[in-house]
Protein backbone atom coordinates (compact mmCIF):
# COMPACT_ATOMS: atom_id res chain seq x y z
CA UNK A 1 0.00 0.00 0.00
CA UNK A 2 3.12 2.41 1.14
CA UNK A 3 4.99 1.61 -2.26
CA UNK A 4 1.65 2.47 -4.46
CA UNK A 5 1.43 5.76 -2.48
CA UNK A 6 4.64 6.95 -3.09
CA UNK A 7 4.64 5.84 -6.77
CA UNK A 8 1.29 7.85 -7.14
CA UNK A 9 3.36 10.64 -5.34
CA UNK A 10 6.33 10.24 -7.69
CA UNK A 11 3.80 10.39 -10.95
CA UNK A 12 2.49 13.58 -9.92
CA UNK A 13 5.71 15.17 -9.44
CA UNK A 14 6.68 14.05 -12.89
CA UNK A 15 3.69 15.75 -14.15
CA UNK A 16 4.61 18.83 -12.42
CA UNK A 17 8.05 19.01 -13.94
CA UNK A 18 6.69 18.29 -16.97
CA UNK A 19 4.24 20.71 -16.93
CA UNK A 20 6.70 23.65 -15.61
CA UNK A 21 8.29 25.27 -18.85
CA UNK A 22 4.24 25.35 -20.36
CA UNK A 23 3.87 27.25 -16.81
CA UNK A 24 6.86 29.68 -16.71
CA UNK A 25 5.92 30.70 -20.41
CA UNK A 26 2.30 31.50 -19.60
CA UNK A 27 2.50 33.09 -16.27
CA UNK A 28 5.41 35.38 -17.34
CA UNK A 29 4.29 36.48 -20.67
CA UNK A 30 0.59 36.18 -20.38
CA UNK A 31 -0.38 36.42 -16.80
CA UNK A 32 1.77 38.53 -15.06
CA UNK A 33 1.65 41.10 -17.88
CA UNK A 34 -2.24 41.29 -17.43
CA UNK A 35 -1.36 42.63 -13.89
CA UNK A 36 0.99 44.88 -14.53
CA UNK A 37 -1.36 46.53 -17.38
CA UNK A 38 -3.11 46.79 -14.21
CA UNK A 39 -0.45 48.56 -12.30
CA UNK A 40 0.48 50.48 -15.60
CA UNK A 41 -3.10 51.90 -15.77
CA UNK A 42 -2.25 54.02 -12.34
CA UNK A 43 0.53 55.69 -13.51
CA UNK A 44 1.33 58.45 -15.73
CA UNK A 45 3.74 57.13 -18.25
CA UNK A 46 4.27 58.56 -21.51
CA UNK A 47 6.80 56.95 -24.04
CA UNK A 48 8.40 60.43 -25.38
CA UNK A 49 8.54 62.07 -22.16
CA UNK A 50 11.22 59.68 -19.92
CA UNK A 51 11.85 62.32 -17.72
CA UNK A 52 8.68 63.13 -15.76
CA UNK A 53 9.12 59.29 -14.29
CA UNK A 54 5.98 57.38 -13.96
CA UNK A 55 4.00 59.15 -10.95
CA UNK A 56 1.27 57.37 -9.21
CA UNK A 57 -1.42 59.00 -10.31
CA UNK A 58 -4.43 56.72 -8.58
CA UNK A 59 -7.64 56.35 -10.97
CA UNK A 60 -6.87 59.86 -12.68
CA UNK A 61 -6.43 57.37 -15.76
CA UNK A 62 -10.31 55.84 -15.38
CA UNK A 63 -11.69 59.14 -14.85
CA UNK A 64 -10.08 60.50 -18.19
CA UNK A 65 -11.36 57.50 -19.79
CA UNK A 66 -15.41 58.02 -18.87
CA UNK A 67 -15.04 61.01 -20.08
CA UNK A 68 -12.80 59.76 -23.28
CA UNK A 69 -15.62 60.36 -26.15
CA UNK A 70 -13.48 58.23 -28.76
CA UNK A 71 -13.01 55.35 -26.41
CA UNK A 72 -17.01 55.20 -26.22
CA UNK A 73 -17.50 55.22 -29.37
CA UNK A 74 -14.61 52.75 -30.07
CA UNK A 75 -16.34 50.42 -27.05
CA UNK A 76 -19.68 50.98 -29.22
CA UNK A 77 -18.34 50.25 -32.04
CA UNK A 78 -16.55 46.88 -31.02
CA UNK A 79 -19.51 45.66 -29.52
CA UNK A 80 -21.62 46.33 -33.25
CA UNK A 81 -19.34 44.51 -34.79
CA UNK A 82 -18.94 41.50 -32.46
CA UNK A 83 -22.48 41.05 -32.67
CA UNK A 84 -23.12 41.72 -35.99
CA UNK A 85 -20.22 39.63 -37.68
CA UNK A 86 -20.64 36.70 -35.17
CA UNK A 87 -24.11 36.63 -36.21
CA UNK A 88 -23.40 36.51 -39.89
CA UNK A 89 -20.52 33.55 -39.03
CA UNK A 90 -23.02 31.70 -37.83
CA UNK A 91 -25.81 31.98 -39.81
CA UNK A 92 -23.37 31.11 -43.14
CA UNK A 93 -21.23 28.56 -41.21
CA UNK A 94 -24.73 26.62 -40.25
CA UNK A 95 -25.79 26.92 -43.88
CA UNK A 96 -22.35 25.85 -44.95
CA UNK A 97 -22.00 22.91 -42.96
CA UNK A 98 -25.61 21.75 -43.64
CA UNK A 99 -24.82 21.42 -47.06
CA UNK A 100 -21.51 20.07 -47.30
CA UNK A 101 -22.72 17.29 -44.61
CA UNK A 102 -24.11 15.49 -47.41
CA UNK A 103 -22.23 12.84 -48.73
CA UNK A 104 -21.23 13.76 -52.60
CA UNK A 105 -18.56 13.32 -54.90
CA UNK A 106 -15.50 15.60 -53.94
CA UNK A 107 -16.63 16.65 -50.78
CA UNK A 108 -12.58 16.84 -49.81
CA UNK A 109 -12.10 19.49 -52.30
CA UNK A 110 -14.75 21.48 -51.22
CA UNK A 111 -13.84 21.47 -48.34
CA UNK A 112 -10.58 22.52 -48.83
CA UNK A 113 -12.46 25.15 -50.87
CA UNK A 114 -14.09 27.06 -47.88
CA UNK A 115 -11.10 26.97 -46.07
CA UNK A 116 -8.94 28.54 -48.09
CA UNK A 117 -9.91 32.20 -46.49
CA UNK A 118 -9.30 31.05 -42.91
CA UNK A 119 -5.87 30.10 -43.69
CA UNK A 120 -5.23 33.41 -45.96
CA UNK A 121 -3.56 35.85 -43.76
CA UNK A 122 -6.12 38.65 -42.24
CA UNK A 123 -3.28 41.22 -43.35
CA UNK A 124 -3.56 39.96 -46.99
CA UNK A 125 -7.66 39.52 -46.95
CA UNK A 126 -7.78 43.27 -45.65
CA UNK A 127 -5.68 44.77 -48.47
CA UNK A 128 -7.76 42.13 -51.14
CA UNK A 129 -11.04 44.04 -49.92
CA UNK A 130 -9.16 47.08 -49.95
CA UNK A 131 -8.43 46.77 -53.32
CA UNK A 132 -12.07 45.28 -53.86
CA UNK A 133 -13.25 48.49 -52.20
CA UNK A 134 -11.33 50.75 -54.33
CA UNK A 135 -12.62 54.15 -55.10
CA UNK A 136 -10.92 54.58 -58.98
CA UNK A 137 -10.70 50.95 -60.22
CA UNK A 138 -12.57 48.51 -57.43
CA UNK A 139 -14.43 45.34 -58.12
CA UNK A 140 -17.36 46.79 -56.46
CA UNK A 141 -17.38 50.06 -58.45
CA UNK A 142 -17.45 48.43 -61.53
CA UNK A 143 -19.87 45.51 -60.68
CA UNK A 144 -22.47 48.34 -59.65
CA UNK A 145 -21.98 51.23 -61.79
CA UNK A 146 -20.08 49.00 -64.73
CA UNK A 147 -17.74 51.92 -66.66
CA UNK A 148 -19.49 54.74 -65.58
CA UNK A 149 -17.14 56.09 -63.38
CA UNK A 150 -18.95 59.66 -62.43
CA UNK A 151 -21.03 56.74 -59.91
CA UNK A 152 -17.86 55.66 -58.64
CA UNK A 153 -18.04 55.83 -55.32
CA UNK A 154 -15.64 55.75 -52.57
CA UNK A 155 -16.63 53.22 -50.48
CA UNK A 156 -13.96 53.36 -47.59
CA UNK A 157 -14.58 56.95 -47.10
CA UNK A 158 -18.06 56.69 -46.35
CA UNK A 159 -18.66 55.45 -42.82
CA UNK A 160 -21.18 53.48 -42.59
CA UNK A 161 -19.79 52.09 -45.74
CA UNK A 162 -16.14 51.10 -44.31
CA UNK A 163 -17.95 50.01 -41.22
CA UNK A 164 -19.87 47.11 -43.16
CA UNK A 165 -16.62 46.44 -45.49
CA UNK A 166 -14.52 45.52 -42.54
CA UNK A 167 -18.12 43.16 -41.19
CA UNK A 168 -18.14 41.43 -44.89
CA UNK A 169 -14.28 41.10 -45.03
CA UNK A 170 -14.66 39.45 -41.18
CA UNK A 171 -17.57 37.40 -42.43
CA UNK A 172 -16.12 36.22 -45.58
CA UNK A 173 -12.89 35.03 -43.97
CA UNK A 174 -13.89 33.17 -40.95
CA UNK A 175 -17.81 31.83 -41.63
CA UNK A 176 -15.62 28.44 -42.99
CA UNK A 177 -14.36 28.30 -39.20
CA UNK A 178 -17.74 28.40 -37.69
CA UNK A 179 -18.65 26.05 -40.64
CA UNK A 180 -16.30 23.67 -39.55
CA UNK A 181 -17.03 22.98 -36.08
CA UNK A 182 -20.70 22.78 -36.52
CA UNK A 183 -19.92 20.45 -39.15
CA UNK A 184 -18.29 18.36 -36.32
CA UNK A 185 -21.67 18.29 -34.62
CA UNK A 186 -23.56 17.28 -37.44
CA UNK A 187 -21.44 14.30 -37.81
CA UNK A 188 -22.13 13.08 -34.33
CA UNK A 189 -25.80 12.64 -35.71
CA UNK A 190 -26.54 9.26 -36.54
CA UNK A 191 -27.72 8.79 -40.08
CA UNK A 192 -31.41 6.53 -38.69
CA UNK A 193 -32.40 9.54 -36.72
CA UNK A 194 -33.08 11.25 -40.22
CA UNK A 195 -34.54 7.82 -41.75
CA UNK A 196 -37.05 7.38 -39.00
CA UNK A 197 -38.23 10.98 -39.10
CA UNK A 198 -38.61 11.17 -42.78
CA UNK A 199 -40.48 7.78 -42.40
CA UNK A 200 -42.64 9.72 -39.93
CA UNK A 201 -43.78 12.30 -42.42
CA UNK A 202 -41.37 14.71 -40.91
CA UNK A 203 -40.47 17.67 -43.43
CA UNK A 204 -37.34 19.38 -44.09
CA UNK A 205 -38.22 22.47 -41.92
CA UNK A 206 -39.35 19.83 -39.12
CA UNK A 207 -35.92 17.56 -39.26
CA UNK A 208 -34.36 20.82 -38.67
CA UNK A 209 -36.19 22.35 -35.94
CA UNK A 210 -36.97 19.36 -33.97
CA UNK A 211 -33.51 16.86 -34.58
CA UNK A 212 -30.76 18.55 -35.78
CA UNK A 213 -31.00 22.12 -34.47
CA UNK A 214 -31.10 20.64 -30.91
CA UNK A 215 -28.30 18.43 -31.41
CA UNK A 216 -25.86 21.10 -32.54
CA UNK A 217 -26.70 23.37 -29.86
CA UNK A 218 -23.17 22.25 -28.04
CA UNK A 219 -21.31 22.81 -31.16
CA UNK A 220 -23.18 26.14 -32.13
CA UNK A 221 -22.52 27.48 -28.64
CA UNK A 222 -18.72 26.45 -28.77
CA UNK A 223 -18.73 28.01 -32.41
CA UNK A 224 -20.39 31.16 -30.92
CA UNK A 225 -17.75 31.49 -28.21
CA UNK A 226 -14.96 31.39 -30.31
CA UNK A 227 -16.23 33.95 -32.88
CA UNK A 228 -17.01 36.06 -30.22
CA UNK A 229 -13.95 36.27 -28.57
CA UNK A 230 -12.15 36.43 -31.76
CA UNK A 231 -14.22 39.33 -33.07
CA UNK A 232 -13.19 40.96 -30.02
CA UNK A 233 -9.68 41.18 -31.30
CA UNK A 234 -10.44 42.58 -34.68
CA UNK A 235 -7.07 44.54 -35.35
CA UNK A 236 -5.74 43.81 -38.98
CA UNK A 237 -8.92 44.71 -41.22
CA UNK A 238 -9.35 47.48 -39.27
CA UNK A 239 -5.27 48.78 -39.22
CA UNK A 240 -4.86 47.85 -43.28
CA UNK A 241 -8.88 49.07 -44.18
CA UNK A 242 -9.50 52.12 -42.54
CA UNK A 243 -6.79 53.12 -39.55
CA UNK A 244 -10.28 53.61 -37.32
CA UNK A 245 -11.85 55.96 -40.01
CA UNK A 246 -13.60 58.12 -40.84
CA UNK A 247 -14.26 60.04 -38.05
CA UNK A 248 -13.86 56.51 -35.65
CA UNK A 249 -16.72 55.06 -37.55
CA UNK A 250 -14.53 51.89 -37.67
CA UNK A 251 -12.67 52.76 -34.64
CA UNK A 252 -12.95 49.73 -32.34
CA UNK A 253 -11.24 49.03 -28.75
CA UNK A 254 -7.99 47.01 -29.71
CA UNK A 255 -6.72 49.41 -32.56
CA UNK A 256 -7.77 52.62 -29.85
CA UNK A 257 -5.54 51.01 -27.52
CA UNK A 258 -2.76 50.34 -29.89
CA UNK A 259 -2.64 54.11 -31.13
CA UNK A 260 -2.98 55.20 -27.74
CA UNK A 261 0.11 53.28 -26.02
CA UNK A 262 2.45 52.89 -29.28
CA UNK A 263 1.61 55.40 -31.43
CA UNK A 264 1.30 58.10 -29.45
CA UNK A 265 3.32 56.74 -26.87
CA UNK A 266 0.28 57.21 -23.70
CA UNK A 267 1.24 53.92 -21.77
CA UNK A 268 -0.33 54.63 -18.38
CA UNK A 269 -3.41 55.86 -20.17
CA UNK A 270 -3.53 53.08 -23.15
CA UNK A 271 -3.29 50.28 -20.39
CA UNK A 272 -6.87 51.73 -18.68
CA UNK A 273 -7.85 50.07 -22.33
CA UNK A 274 -6.29 47.47 -22.03
CA UNK A 275 -7.68 46.34 -18.73
CA UNK A 276 -10.97 47.49 -20.25
CA UNK A 277 -10.95 44.95 -22.82
CA UNK A 278 -9.72 42.30 -20.54
CA UNK A 279 -12.30 42.66 -17.88
CA UNK A 280 -15.32 42.67 -20.78
CA UNK A 281 -13.96 39.30 -22.32
CA UNK A 282 -13.24 37.84 -19.08
CA UNK A 283 -16.60 38.27 -18.04
CA UNK A 284 -18.06 37.35 -21.34
CA UNK A 285 -15.80 34.18 -21.62
CA UNK A 286 -16.46 33.04 -18.10
CA UNK A 287 -20.66 33.63 -18.52
CA UNK A 288 -19.99 31.67 -22.29
CA UNK A 289 -17.57 28.11 -20.53
CA UNK A 290 -20.79 28.42 -17.76
CA UNK A 291 -23.49 27.98 -20.14
CA UNK A 292 -21.68 25.69 -22.46
CA UNK A 293 -20.56 23.39 -19.15
CA UNK A 294 -24.06 23.39 -18.13
CA UNK A 295 -25.73 22.48 -21.37
CA UNK A 296 -23.46 20.39 -23.04
CA UNK A 297 -23.65 18.06 -19.79
CA UNK A 298 -27.52 18.55 -19.67
CA UNK A 299 -27.31 17.37 -22.98
CA UNK A 300 -24.87 14.34 -23.51
CA UNK A 301 -26.03 12.76 -20.40
CA UNK A 302 -29.49 12.52 -21.04
CA UNK B 1 -30.94 16.01 -63.06
CA UNK B 2 -33.83 16.44 -60.46
CA UNK B 3 -34.65 19.93 -59.48
CA UNK B 4 -33.68 19.71 -55.59
CA UNK B 5 -30.19 17.95 -56.77
CA UNK B 6 -29.87 20.95 -59.12
CA UNK B 7 -30.45 23.20 -56.73
CA UNK B 8 -28.13 21.41 -54.35
CA UNK B 9 -24.93 22.06 -56.48
CA UNK B 10 -26.02 25.61 -57.19
CA UNK B 11 -25.70 26.31 -53.54
CA UNK B 12 -21.92 24.37 -53.41
CA UNK B 13 -20.84 26.57 -56.92
CA UNK B 14 -21.71 29.72 -55.35
CA UNK B 15 -20.05 28.88 -51.85
CA UNK B 16 -16.88 27.99 -53.86
CA UNK B 17 -17.27 31.33 -55.68
CA UNK B 18 -17.40 33.47 -52.93
CA UNK B 19 -15.14 31.98 -50.93
CA UNK B 20 -12.13 31.59 -53.80
CA UNK B 21 -13.14 34.44 -56.03
CA UNK B 22 -11.75 37.43 -54.11
CA UNK B 23 -8.34 35.67 -53.49
CA UNK B 24 -8.28 34.48 -57.03
CA UNK B 25 -8.77 38.83 -58.12
CA UNK B 26 -5.80 39.88 -55.96
CA UNK B 27 -3.66 36.97 -57.96
CA UNK B 28 -5.28 38.07 -61.08
CA UNK B 29 -4.24 41.65 -60.28
CA UNK B 30 -0.30 40.50 -59.26
CA UNK B 31 0.02 38.88 -63.11
CA UNK B 32 -0.93 42.36 -64.70
CA UNK B 33 1.12 45.02 -66.05
CA UNK B 34 1.26 48.67 -64.00
CA UNK B 35 -1.50 49.83 -66.95
CA UNK B 36 -4.18 46.53 -66.25
CA UNK B 37 -4.08 47.39 -62.70
CA UNK B 38 -6.37 50.71 -63.16
CA UNK B 39 -8.08 49.61 -66.33
CA UNK B 40 -11.92 50.96 -66.45
CA UNK B 41 -12.92 48.12 -67.46
CA UNK B 42 -11.23 45.48 -65.58
CA UNK B 43 -9.18 43.37 -67.79
CA UNK B 44 -10.37 39.56 -67.72
CA UNK B 45 -7.28 38.13 -69.08
CA UNK B 46 -3.81 39.64 -67.44
CA UNK B 47 -0.89 39.70 -69.70
CA UNK B 48 0.58 37.27 -67.39
CA UNK B 49 3.57 39.77 -66.66
CA UNK B 50 5.63 38.59 -63.58
CA UNK B 51 6.92 42.13 -63.87
CA UNK B 52 5.23 42.70 -59.97
CA UNK B 53 7.17 40.29 -58.46
CA UNK B 54 10.62 41.29 -59.63
CA UNK B 55 9.66 44.49 -58.71
CA UNK B 56 8.27 43.32 -55.34
CA UNK B 57 11.27 41.40 -55.19
CA UNK B 58 14.08 44.26 -56.20
CA UNK B 59 12.24 47.51 -54.97
CA UNK B 60 10.59 46.43 -51.59
CA UNK B 61 12.68 43.24 -50.29
CA UNK B 62 10.44 40.34 -50.69
CA UNK B 63 12.66 37.87 -50.35
CA UNK B 64 13.70 39.30 -46.75
CA UNK B 65 10.14 39.55 -45.30
CA UNK B 66 9.96 35.88 -46.28
CA UNK B 67 12.86 34.58 -44.49
CA UNK B 68 11.76 36.45 -41.51
CA UNK B 69 8.58 35.10 -41.70
CA UNK B 70 10.24 31.71 -42.25
CA UNK B 71 12.43 31.66 -39.30
CA UNK B 72 10.13 33.40 -37.14
CA UNK B 73 6.49 30.76 -37.77
CA UNK B 74 9.26 28.16 -38.07
CA UNK B 75 11.03 28.73 -34.60
CA UNK B 76 7.64 29.32 -33.13
CA UNK B 77 6.06 26.16 -34.64
CA UNK B 78 9.09 23.90 -32.97
CA UNK B 79 9.62 25.53 -29.51
CA UNK B 80 5.52 25.73 -28.80
CA UNK B 81 5.36 21.55 -30.01
CA UNK B 82 8.67 20.48 -27.92
CA UNK B 83 6.72 22.47 -25.20
CA UNK B 84 3.42 21.38 -25.44
CA UNK B 85 4.51 17.72 -25.79
CA UNK B 86 5.27 17.41 -22.07
CA UNK B 87 2.56 19.34 -21.11
CA UNK B 88 -0.20 17.57 -23.02
CA UNK B 89 1.20 14.43 -22.03
CA UNK B 90 1.27 15.18 -18.51
CA UNK B 91 -2.76 16.80 -18.74
CA UNK B 92 -3.32 13.57 -20.67
CA UNK B 93 -1.45 10.20 -19.30
CA UNK B 94 -0.75 11.43 -15.73
CA UNK B 95 -2.65 11.25 -12.47
CA UNK B 96 -2.47 15.42 -11.73
CA UNK B 97 -5.18 17.42 -9.44
CA UNK B 98 -6.84 20.80 -10.77
CA UNK B 99 -6.55 19.75 -14.78
CA UNK B 100 -9.28 21.32 -14.94
CA UNK B 101 -8.31 24.92 -14.29
CA UNK B 102 -5.35 24.35 -16.32
CA UNK B 103 -6.78 23.20 -19.50
CA UNK B 104 -9.51 26.50 -18.49
CA UNK B 105 -6.70 29.02 -18.30
CA UNK B 106 -4.78 27.85 -21.41
CA UNK B 107 -8.20 28.28 -22.84
CA UNK B 108 -8.41 31.86 -21.40
CA UNK B 109 -5.14 32.63 -22.53
CA UNK B 110 -6.13 31.76 -25.70
CA UNK B 111 -8.81 33.99 -25.75
CA UNK B 112 -7.14 37.15 -24.12
CA UNK B 113 -7.32 40.19 -26.82
CA UNK B 114 -3.81 41.04 -27.56
CA UNK B 115 -4.06 44.51 -26.49
CA UNK B 116 -4.22 43.67 -22.63
CA UNK B 117 -1.08 42.19 -22.68
CA UNK B 118 0.86 44.40 -25.63
CA UNK B 119 1.87 47.27 -23.29
CA UNK B 120 3.72 44.64 -20.95
CA UNK B 121 5.06 42.44 -23.09
CA UNK B 122 6.59 45.32 -25.00
CA UNK B 123 8.01 46.89 -21.57
CA UNK B 124 9.46 43.49 -20.62
CA UNK B 125 10.97 42.80 -24.35
CA UNK B 126 12.29 46.38 -23.98
CA UNK B 127 14.30 45.68 -20.73
CA UNK B 128 15.80 43.04 -22.14
CA UNK B 129 16.71 44.59 -25.09
CA UNK B 130 14.98 42.15 -27.03
CA UNK B 131 12.86 44.18 -29.44
CA UNK B 132 13.40 43.96 -32.71
CA UNK B 133 15.06 40.56 -32.04
CA UNK B 134 13.71 37.17 -33.42
CA UNK B 135 13.37 35.86 -30.29
CA UNK B 136 11.35 39.35 -29.11
CA UNK B 137 8.76 38.03 -31.27
CA UNK B 138 9.17 34.19 -31.40
CA UNK B 139 8.04 34.63 -26.98
CA UNK B 140 5.03 36.39 -27.56
CA UNK B 141 3.80 33.55 -30.46
CA UNK B 142 5.40 30.57 -28.17
CA UNK B 143 3.13 31.95 -25.31
CA UNK B 144 -0.23 32.73 -27.88
CA UNK B 145 0.05 29.28 -29.44
CA UNK B 146 0.58 26.89 -26.62
CA UNK B 147 -2.95 26.72 -25.72
CA UNK B 148 -3.55 25.69 -29.29
CA UNK B 149 -1.12 23.02 -29.25
CA UNK B 150 -1.46 21.28 -25.47
CA UNK B 151 -5.35 21.42 -26.53
CA UNK B 152 -4.64 19.42 -29.61
CA UNK B 153 -1.99 17.57 -28.32
CA UNK B 154 -3.54 16.22 -25.06
CA UNK B 155 -7.06 15.21 -27.14
CA UNK B 156 -5.26 13.19 -29.35
CA UNK B 157 -2.78 11.48 -26.65
CA UNK B 158 -6.02 10.95 -24.68
CA UNK B 159 -7.46 8.37 -27.92
CA UNK B 160 -3.95 6.22 -27.67
CA UNK B 161 -4.03 3.48 -26.53
CA UNK B 162 -2.27 3.27 -22.54
CA UNK B 163 -1.33 -0.77 -22.73
CA UNK B 164 1.40 -0.13 -25.10
CA UNK B 165 2.83 2.70 -22.85
CA UNK B 166 2.59 0.27 -19.83
CA UNK B 167 4.45 -2.63 -21.70
CA UNK B 168 6.98 -0.80 -22.25
CA UNK B 169 7.44 0.60 -19.03
CA UNK B 170 7.52 -2.75 -17.65
CA UNK B 171 9.79 -3.79 -20.44
CA UNK B 172 12.04 -1.12 -18.50
CA UNK B 173 11.78 1.82 -20.13
CA UNK B 174 11.48 5.36 -17.78
CA UNK B 175 8.46 7.38 -18.61
CA UNK B 176 10.53 9.84 -20.12
CA UNK B 177 11.49 7.03 -22.99
CA UNK B 178 7.99 5.88 -22.96
CA UNK B 179 6.71 9.19 -24.56
CA UNK B 180 9.46 9.74 -26.78
CA UNK B 181 9.95 6.15 -27.98
CA UNK B 182 5.99 5.23 -27.53
CA UNK B 183 3.14 8.24 -27.67
CA UNK B 184 4.75 10.41 -29.68
CA UNK B 185 5.40 8.39 -33.08
CA UNK B 186 1.70 7.11 -32.06
CA UNK B 187 0.68 10.32 -31.93
CA UNK B 188 2.71 11.80 -34.69
CA UNK B 189 -0.39 12.63 -36.85
CA UNK B 190 -1.55 15.05 -33.87
CA UNK B 191 1.90 16.53 -33.58
CA UNK B 192 1.81 17.26 -37.14
CA UNK B 193 -1.55 18.35 -37.25
CA UNK B 194 -0.55 21.18 -34.01
CA UNK B 195 2.07 21.96 -36.47
CA UNK B 196 0.57 22.83 -39.12
CA UNK B 197 -2.22 25.36 -36.97
CA UNK B 198 0.65 26.78 -35.02
CA UNK B 199 2.67 27.38 -37.97
CA UNK B 200 -0.46 28.74 -39.71
CA UNK B 201 -1.05 31.05 -36.73
CA UNK B 202 2.19 32.44 -36.82
CA UNK B 203 2.67 32.91 -40.02
CA UNK B 204 -0.07 35.01 -40.45
CA UNK B 205 0.25 37.26 -37.21
CA UNK B 206 0.46 41.06 -36.96
CA UNK B 207 -0.91 42.83 -34.37
CA UNK B 208 2.80 41.89 -31.98
CA UNK B 209 4.81 41.72 -35.21
CA UNK B 210 4.04 45.47 -35.88
CA UNK B 211 4.74 46.43 -32.20
CA UNK B 212 7.99 44.70 -31.94
CA UNK B 213 9.51 44.77 -35.45
CA UNK B 214 10.17 48.18 -35.67
CA UNK B 215 13.04 47.78 -37.78
CA UNK B 216 12.60 46.79 -41.28
CA UNK B 217 15.46 44.52 -41.31
CA UNK B 218 13.34 42.25 -38.70
CA UNK B 219 9.90 42.50 -39.93
CA UNK B 220 7.76 39.78 -41.00
CA UNK B 221 5.61 39.51 -44.36
CA UNK B 222 2.14 40.45 -42.92
CA UNK B 223 4.07 43.81 -42.27
CA UNK B 224 5.84 44.12 -45.20
CA UNK B 225 2.49 43.51 -46.72
CA UNK B 226 0.75 45.95 -45.22
CA UNK B 227 3.15 48.47 -44.82
CA UNK B 228 4.27 48.33 -48.37
CA UNK B 229 4.23 52.44 -49.97
CA UNK B 230 5.01 53.57 -53.18
CA UNK B 231 5.75 57.33 -53.92
CA UNK B 232 2.48 58.48 -54.79
CA UNK B 233 0.19 56.14 -55.10
CA UNK B 234 0.01 52.14 -53.59
CA UNK B 235 1.62 49.61 -55.30
CA UNK B 236 -1.08 47.68 -56.03
CA UNK B 237 0.60 45.19 -58.05
CA UNK B 238 3.22 44.41 -55.88
CA UNK B 239 0.49 44.26 -52.81
CA UNK B 240 -1.05 41.44 -54.73
CA UNK B 241 1.96 39.54 -55.60
CA UNK B 242 3.32 39.39 -51.69
CA UNK B 243 0.43 38.44 -50.64
CA UNK B 244 0.27 35.52 -52.72
CA UNK B 245 3.57 34.61 -52.08
CA UNK B 246 2.55 34.93 -48.75
CA UNK B 247 -0.82 32.72 -49.26
CA UNK B 248 -0.05 29.99 -51.53
CA UNK B 249 2.25 28.34 -49.19
CA UNK B 250 -1.17 28.33 -47.17
CA UNK B 251 -3.34 27.37 -49.67
CA UNK B 252 -1.35 23.80 -50.84
CA UNK B 253 -1.23 23.06 -47.18
CA UNK B 254 -4.82 23.21 -46.71
CA UNK B 255 -5.21 21.20 -50.16
CA UNK B 256 -2.71 18.60 -49.40
CA UNK B 257 -4.07 18.45 -45.48
CA UNK B 258 -7.90 19.70 -44.97
CA UNK B 259 -8.78 16.38 -43.00
CA UNK B 260 -5.97 16.54 -40.46
CA UNK B 261 -6.63 20.67 -40.47
CA UNK B 262 -10.18 19.80 -39.67
CA UNK B 263 -10.15 17.44 -37.18
CA UNK B 264 -7.34 19.34 -35.29
CA UNK B 265 -9.84 22.60 -35.13
CA UNK B 266 -12.50 20.21 -34.03
CA UNK B 267 -10.48 18.40 -31.56
CA UNK B 268 -9.46 21.47 -29.92
CA UNK B 269 -12.73 23.11 -30.14
CA UNK B 270 -15.02 20.40 -29.35
CA UNK B 271 -13.63 17.42 -27.74
CA UNK B 272 -12.18 19.24 -24.97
Amino acid sequence: MKRRHSSITKERIFAVWLLIPCFLVVCIFAFYPIVYSFFLSLHRIILGLPSIGQPFIGLENYRALLHDSIALRSLVNTFAFVFISTFFELLFGLIIALVINKHFMGRGLVRAAILVPWAIPTVVSSQMWRFICNDNYGLVNYILFGSDVAQYKAWLADPFFAFAAIVVADVWKTSSFAALLILAGLQTIPDELYETAKIDGANAWQRFRKIILPLIKPALLIALLFRTMDAFRVFDLVFVMTQGGPANSTNVLQFYGYKKIFAEGFMGYGSTISVLVFMTVFVLSLLYLRIIRTRLFAETVT
Amino acid sequence: MKPSKLLFYGIIFIIIFLSLLPFIWFVHTSLKTEGEVTAIPPKLVPSGSLNFYRSAITDYNLLHYVRNSVIVAGATTCVTLFISVFAAYALARLRLKYKGLIMGSLLLVSMFPQISIAGPVWKILQALGWLNSYQGLIIPYVTLTLPLGVWILTSFFNELPKELEDAARIDGCTRIQALYKIVIPLAAPGVFTAAILVFIYAWNEFFFALLIMTQQKFQTLPIGIALFQGQYTLPWGEIAAASTVATVPLVVVVFLFQKRIVSGLSAGAIKG
